[in-house]
């Protein structure tokens, strides 16, 4: 009776988190939704608030890393991209649209480094 | 293009053809950051530059012709319409001066609108060809003191100075052309093949110097390189050439003093 009160507990414990994982998945690809629109309208500070607001609430989503990187080269602010860039390689390593995006950018801040160094 | 490029735009493609909608092409502009922090400066004086390399372009003017322009359009600096400075002569009297050969030197920033007697120069000293050349010159660009009063003449600016050597040049090299082939059945190619080829042009290299106008120190300064070659029959005159080749070097001198932003497209992703 015990052993099946423990199965029961454990099954309802790991369906809920399932379905938190699930809830947190689907808000955040409400916010990611959001950010594109906004940013498709120039307006690129109310997509990084919506983008980051996404990766806090889910932070195994690699499009909101790559779309928050993305607001990050935007804004000029190199090593935040770098760092959201790399999360999303690392949570998506084959995706090839992630890894196109973040080559980009890694050619623009490699020269701005080298002319720092200069 | 890389593989990976490939790879990407073929997954684009397919994913096109799918009308899958999970992605979104967006333009973007990366503001790259000045190398310097100008902010203490309202006008910027473009004074003038040690120029040589050939008598078919004086450097000198214009180089300060172009940057005046090109930081009229596009920084937030007021520039200072003033007479560009005769740098070589000033710089070869102060030279002749400290060897002892000639008068002391003259303030180099009143020289340039009220001159003095100029001490006899030879046309060798005058002359600049090659690098050596230059490096004679190059301690009027540690003379605070001349700066300073020519900083304090047009209410201390940020000042621009350097030196331009734009030398014409000769190889003999291997290069790659196109030949086109047309084989037994008509059918066209087109095959690169490699020729050894005589080729001409110009070197351009630039030092972009910049100094505070209130003290007289150097603020920053940067050296670049370019270099264009043409078929020998190519009859290029030299200030296209020398244009052709500032066109590919201003980005980099205006973001030393102001924010540049580079132009691209990601893939935001849902």
């Amino acid at each position: 009776m015990m052993f099946r009160a423990l199965i029961l507990a454990v099954a309802l414990a790991s369906s809920a988190s399932t379905a938190s994982a699930r809830d947190a998945r689907s808000d955040a690809k409400a916010q990611v939704e959001f950010g594109i629109k906004v940013a498709q309208n120039g307006l690129w500070k109310e997509a990084l608030y919506r983008w980051e607001k996404a990766v806090e609430l889910d932070p195994t989503y690699p499009a909101a890393w790559n779309n928050l990187a993305i607001a990050y080269e935007q804004q000029g602010n190199f090593e935040k991209a770098a760092d959201a860039y790399q999360k999303a390689v690392k949570l998506d390593p084959d995706n090839l649209l992630i890894q196109q995006n973040y080559d980009l950018f890694k050619e623009i801040n490699d020269r701005t480094q080298r002319r720092r160094d200069r | 293009m890389t593989a990976r490029s490939v790879a990407a735009i073929a997954s684009l493609a397919l994913c096109g053809s799918l009308a899958c909608t999970n992605f979104y092409e967006i333009p973007i502009e990366t503001p790259i950051q000045p190398k310097m922090d100008v902010s203490a400066f309202q006008r910027v004086l473009v004074a003038g530059f040690i120029g040589g390399g050939t008598d078919e372009v004086d450097a000198n003017l214009e180089t300060v012709r172009l940057l005046r322009s090109q930081l009229r359009s596009k920084s937030s600096l007021r520039v200072i319409e003033a007479e560009a400075l005769p740098l070589a002569l000033i710089a070869a009297k102060q030279v002749l001066a400290s060897n002892g050969a000639a008068a002391p030197p003259q303030d180099g920033a009143s020289e340039s609108q009220q001159p003095t007697p100029v001490p006899q120069l030879s046309d060798a000293d005058q002359q600049i060809r090659n690098e050596r050349d230059l490096e004679r010159y190059q301690g009027i660009f540690a003379d605070a003191e001349f700066w300073k009063r020519l900083g304090e003449e047009h209410q201390n600016p940020l000042i621009v100075t350097g030196t331009v050597l734009f030398t014409p040049h000769q190889e003999r090299g291997m290069v790659i052309q196109e030949r086109e082939r047309i084989d037994q059945f008509g059918r066209r190619t087109v095959q690169p093949v490699r020729t050894l080829m005589e080729r001409k042009g110009f070197i351009l290299t630039p030092k972009f110097i910049f100094i505070d106008g209130r003290t007289g120190a150097t603020l920053y300064s940067e050296t670049f390189r370019e270099e264009v070659l043409y078929n020998v029959q190519t009859n290029t005159p030299a200030l296209s050439s020398y244009f052709e080749l500032m066109d590919k070097l201003i980005p980099s001198f205006l973001n030393a003093l102001s924010t540049q932003k580079v132009r691209g497209t990601r893939i935001l992703l849902k």
